[in-house]
């Protein structure tokens, strides 16, 4: 594969080093698991968990004689997830061994795709930020390919002093193994690459991207240089399993290859592995002998193809992914910040959806993000956690659009509906927090503030603003339920001030 | 009445029917024979007396009940690869050491369910490596033919050699067999039996051993083309576990026999006559035009150009596809372990221990072709030589030929651990050199005995048909078959 | 093309097959008829010819995503050398 460098060297993104600026050039093969019931080509499970070797069949286990048959369903999943990513679907695929020895790799080869994949080139616009002013840039990040692929088993090295323990559960399990162009240029770009790649699948439902059960990982192809030289020589980070983790192993591979090149020194091409623990990065595999994998194509498998009648009925069934969800709900007015937040997780969206459903916009999009997003987080809880359901939070809405209640009230309602859950319009009721619009009532209560505060009302024909003073101490005589505007055109009347 | 095991399947079937005997005694009769002969024919690595005996009653039970199956009540050999339940399957490999799999291969389920009984499990080279079934890590078996006067032992041929010895000395009433570059038809030609290899994709391959996927496929071994006509009815079937599997309906083979051959052309390719062959061989391969041409086909010189890169072809192929379908014996799941310092080490001397030379040979040879910088040159240039050779045949048959007439080795049985055959693995690998192009192209092909030649030794003559038209090749067979007469060896064991 | 001591060396290496000195000799000889004979090849043009997927033009068959497998890992284990626990053991494998 040609490296292409599509992108020019901005000096915000640039790591200054003891010597210079340094560029950082980062490309990801992301690994992420289909969404099927049985795997890649055998009819075991794919749950996660499972007794050791018990989601095996005998083609996982690669008994002699066993022949694969492929997992129609992955198939489509894949296409899916090209058209998501809005890349080139190639109506002949091929799969290919890829041959090695390790105890997890049963048949002593992998099945993928090498020289054919059954996704080409895509695209990935990806917005990176939001910044201190709250506005985003947009990057694209170029997909060189999609291919399907066999997960290995797994290898466990401490239950036993001398041995490893194989279990092949994960044996065969489908993979679509999405690779990157080497088109991102900082470690922000490449967690907002993550995120986003992991929200389009989510959206379409091909991975869970549930990374820490293993489910997307990410390998991270890292390197530097000066600014407007050739790439230089990248160090491959292996499975990394979670965003914030590649961040991190991003920013402290760029300052160990930096120091390096500063030194005089050169990179070595290697695998390393991240360390969470100790947030750094170390040299995998000894250079003993270079990989030789010896890739052919499978002669159990025939090629894969399909027409473009299926491709095209698999595009029209598409859902709304989330660059077009985020368009849609700008045209409602929203801010691209709002917006951006709400069509990270389709199930935001959709819950941010059942809430705008016939109200004002603007004001769901406040209430899902700053109340309900904001208590989620302070919970530790997914959106799918949530104890405040979208009906809920909408009559929220609906009472202080009717005027039933205030805002501030409205704050208090959400938190008692949060807490002990119910009906919000009876909760209301009940409890008794519904607004004041009686004039009657507000009347007497202002006419007891401007009573008992003569010396302010003098001040106030000097200055209108202290009129603000007066609604306060209204709405607070009125224990908050007084309707403002309501206090607010009493006041200015009663005090003779001038709109 | 004759003794039971000199009946051909089809006699056998007849009078299992008719209560003539039961199951059991034919059965019987089987095993006595295998255990009287099999200490010096070698055809045998397991028998299965117990399995077989219970088998064999429970066809009596369906016998008696008018319920059998087509192949009910019959005694039958399995070749080694075949995964069968429980049983020895080792492809006769030391790697494979205690191997008892937890499943059957569809070949064989489809046997059992047709009523067959197993006999045990045939001697065969190892992973199928081999056209003498010396490469068997249980020994080599002894071709019940011996030339005239003579006590040398010969070879059954290979690889299914263990299955042609079986059913050509009695030891089975038939066998199955795989042929990959001609291991069922050489080894039938050298024992003087029909062997027929089907078109690939029409035996499914699930729960046979893989040696080389692209080119394996399974047929059986018989005593006369209406035996292998009826085994094969029963092995083959459209299988939804094996991906090269053709979704074709399994015809009526046996009725195919009888069938005229006049009208039909019969295609003699002028590439097959190659330098050095001996003189009886061509001379047989003349008789067999002879026949056909009395029984009024039309003999066409025809040509097939790329018949010579066949077998370099096939020797870069198959080791490439074989090094690739053997990774998986590496100790940790099933078979022999070696201990080791580290698991490279296991690896290493597990693999090193138990291979024999000559699957170690091909593994080399294939994970040298297909490692970096050679896959073009070598794996890519041979399978673009095979549709090469398919469109020889394509073209042929397009010209209407209906079927073609080859020998089917360039020699008869030679001797067992012959050294000029042992010095030079090419030298062994040209056994197949008329064989070969049938797997290449992936056509169907069956060896038919056509005579003995000046030692007493029998040769066979091959036809090669189009893509699942093994119809045509049974009755042309037949036809020779009519004309040449049956061979059995004397017995001497 | 022939191979010379070391290419047969790091071929066995790349086989995980154990050879002594001896073996490797003996292979190489006879790797080198083999590799000769298939030499013959080079003679044959296959430019424009694609490779050999199947006898007949046919689809790959696939199957429908449904769990019908599995549930058996003692099946799984019952031929190990190694075992404990329905896992498999080998010997440690060190990264």
């Amino acid at each position: 594969m040609t490296l292409i460098d599509t992108r020019t060297p901005e000096p915000k993104r640039l790591i200054p080093g003891a010597t210079g600026d340094w560029e950082v050039i980062i490309g990801m093969e992301v690994h992420a698991q289909v969404v099927s019931q049985s795997k890649l080509f055998s009819g075991a499970s794919t749950a996660f968990g499972g007794a050791p070797n018990d989601h095996v069949s005998l083609v996982d286990a690669a008994m002699p004689g066993m022949l694969p048959v492929i997992n129609a369903e992955c198939v489509r999943q894949a296409v899916r997830t090209g058209l998501g990513l809005k890349a080139q679907i190639n109506l002949k695929s091929v799969f290919d061994r890829k041959n090695y020895f390790y105890p997890d790799l049963p048949q002593g080869y992998q099945i993928s795709q090498f020289k054919q994949p059954i996704v080409g080139e895509g695209i990935v616009t990806v917005a990176v930020g939001p910044d201190k002013q709250g506005n985003f840039e947009s990057i694209e990040v170029g997909v060189e390919r999609l291919h399907l692929e066999q997960d290995a088993g797994k290898s466990m090295h401490d239950q036993h002093p001398t041995m490893s323990y194989v279990d092949l559960n994960r044996s065969g399990v489908a993979l679509m193994e999405i690779v990157s162009k080497p088109d991102m240029r900082s470690s922000d770009e490449a967690k907002a690459y993550l995120t986003k790649l992991r929200s389009i699948l989510r959206y379409l439902g091909t991975c869970d991207g549930n990374m820490d059960e293993g489910s997307m990982r990410a390998d991270v192809n890292v390197s530097v240089r000066r600014p407007g030289e050739p790439f230089g020589t990248r160090c491959e980070i292996k499975n990394v399993n979670s965003i914030r983790f590649v961040g991190q192993a991003i920013e402290y591979e760029a300052r160990r290859q930096i120091a390096i090149l500063e030194d005089g020194g050169s990179i070595d091409q290697e695998t390393r592995l991240f360390d969470p623990g100790k947030g750094e990065t170390r040299s995998m595999r000894s250079k003993e002998e270079a990989h030789d994998y010896r890739y052919f194509p499978d002669p159990d498998l025939l090629p894969l193809e399909f027409t473009q009648a299926f491709v095209d009925e698999l595009a029209a069934d598409l859902p709304e992914l989330p660059d077009e969800k985020k368009a849609r709900f700008m045209a409602m007015g929203l801010s691209e910040y709002d917006a951006s937040i709400l069509v990270s997780e389709r199930a935001i969206a959709d819950y941010f959806e059942k809430v705008a459903d016939g109200r004002d916009g603007k004001a769901a999009a406040n209430w899902v993000i700053n109340d309900l997003l904001g208590a989620l987080n302070k919970a530790g809880k997914g959106i799918d956690e949530t104890p405040v359901s979208p009906a809920q939070l909408g009559a929220v809405i609906d009472l202080i659009k009717d005027g039933t209640i205030s805002g501030k009230i409205a704050k208090d309602l959400f938190e008692i509906v949060w807490n002990e859950g119910g009906d919000p319009k009876a909760i209301v009721e009940d409890r008794g927090m519904k607004q004041v619009t009686d004039t009657g009532a507000i009347e007497t209560a202002v006419d007891e503030v401007i009573a008992a505060n003569p010396d302010k009302v003098e001040q106030v024909k000097a200055k209108p603003t202290m009129a603000g003073w007066f609604v306060g101490q209204v709405m607070k005589a009125t224990g908050g339920k007084a309707n403002p505007q309501a206090v607010q055109a009493l006041v200015k009347a009663k005090l003779g001030i001038e709109e | 009445m004759t003794e039971l095991t000199a009946l051909t399947i089809a006699e056998a079937r007849e009078q299992l029917k008719a209560k003539a005997f039961t199951a059991v005694e034919l059965t019987e009769a089987y095993l006595a024979a295998i255990d009287q002969a099999n200490p010096v024919i070698n055809a045998y690595v397991a028998v299965t007396h117990d399995r077989a005996r219970q088998m064999a009653t429970a066809s009596d039970a369906r016998l008696a009940k008018n319920e059998g199956g087509a192949l009910e009540g019959i005694p039958l050999g399995i070749k080694d690869l075949y995964a069968t339940e429980g049983v020895h399957t080792q492809a006769c490999s030391h790697i494979l050491d205690g191997f008892r799999p937890r499943y059957e291969s569809t070949v064989t389920a489809n046997l059992w369910a047709d009523g067959a009984v197993m006999l045990g499990k045939l001697n065969m080279d190892e992973f199928a490596m081999g056209s003498s079934n010396e490469t068997s890590f249980y020994g080599p078996v002894k071709n019940p033919w011996r030339a005239t006067g003579s006590n040398a032992d010969l070879v059954p041929g290979g690889s299914s050699g263990g299955s042609a010895a079986a059913v050509a000395a009695w030891l089975c009433a038939g066998a199955t067999a795989s042929d990959t570059g001609g291991s069922i038809r050489q080894p039938a030609a050298f024992t003087g039996t029909v062997g027929i290899k089907p078109t690939y994709g029409r035996c499914s391959r699930w729960g046979m051993v893989a040696f080389a996927s692209s080119l394996d496929q399974a047929g059986p071994i018989a005593r006369d083309v209406r035996d292998a006509a009826i085994l094969l009815k029963s092995m083959a079937s459209v299988d939804a576990k094996d991906t090269t599997s053709v979704d074709l309906p399994v015809p009526d083979y046996e009725a195919a026999l009888g069938r005229s051959v006049r009208g039909m052309k019969i295609g003699i390719p002028k590439e097959y006559r190659v330098e050095g062959m001996p003189e009886e061989i061509e001379k047989l391969w003349q008789q067999g035009i002879d026949w056909l041409r009395e029984a009024g086909a039309e003999i066409v010189e025809i040509t097939l150009p790329h018949t010579k890169y066949a077998l370099p072809a096939y020797y870069i192929v198959a080791p490439a596809e074989a090094s690739s379908n053997l990774a998986r014996y590496d100790g940790v799941r099933y078979g022999l372990r070696e201990q080791g310092k580290d698991i490279v080490d296991m690896y290493e001397r597990t693999r090193a221990a138990g291979f024999g030379d000559e699957v170690k040979r091909r593994i080399m040879v294939g994970t040298y072709v297909l490692s970096a910088g050679y896959y073009d040159a070598y794996y890519l240039k041979a399978q673009k030589v095979r549709t090469l050779i398919k469109k020889d045949f394509e073209d042929v048959f397009a010209a209407g030929v209906d079927a073609i007439l080859t020998p089917a080795t360039p020699s008869a049985a030679f001797g067992i651990a012959d050294q000029e055959l042992a010095s030079d693995p090419v030298k062994m690998y040209l056994n197949d050199v008329f064989t070969v192009t049938v797997n290449m192209a992936g056509l169907p092909g069956i060896a038919v005995p056509a005579g003995l030649d000046a030692k007493g030794l029998p040769l066979g003559l091959q036809l090669i048909g189009k893509p699942f038209d093994e119809e045509t090749l049974f009755a042309t067979a037949h036809v020779i078959e009519q004309a040449a007469g049956r061979f059995s060896p004397a017995k001497w064991w | 093309m022939s191979v010379d001591l070391d290419t047969v060396k790091r071929v066995a290496r790349l086989a995980r097959i154990a050879v002594t000195e001896e073996d490797v000799s003996a292979l190489t000889g006879k790797l080198n008829s083999i590799l000769g004979f298939v030499e013959h090849l080079d003679e044959v043009d296959v430019s424009g010819v694609e490779p050999m997927t199947s006898v007949i033009p046919m689809e790959m068959k696939k199957r429908i995503d449904e769990v019908t497998d599995g549930g058996k890992a003692a099946d799984i284990v019952a031929n190990a050398p190694a075992t404990e626990d329905n896992f498999f053991l080998v010997p440690k494998v060190v990264e």
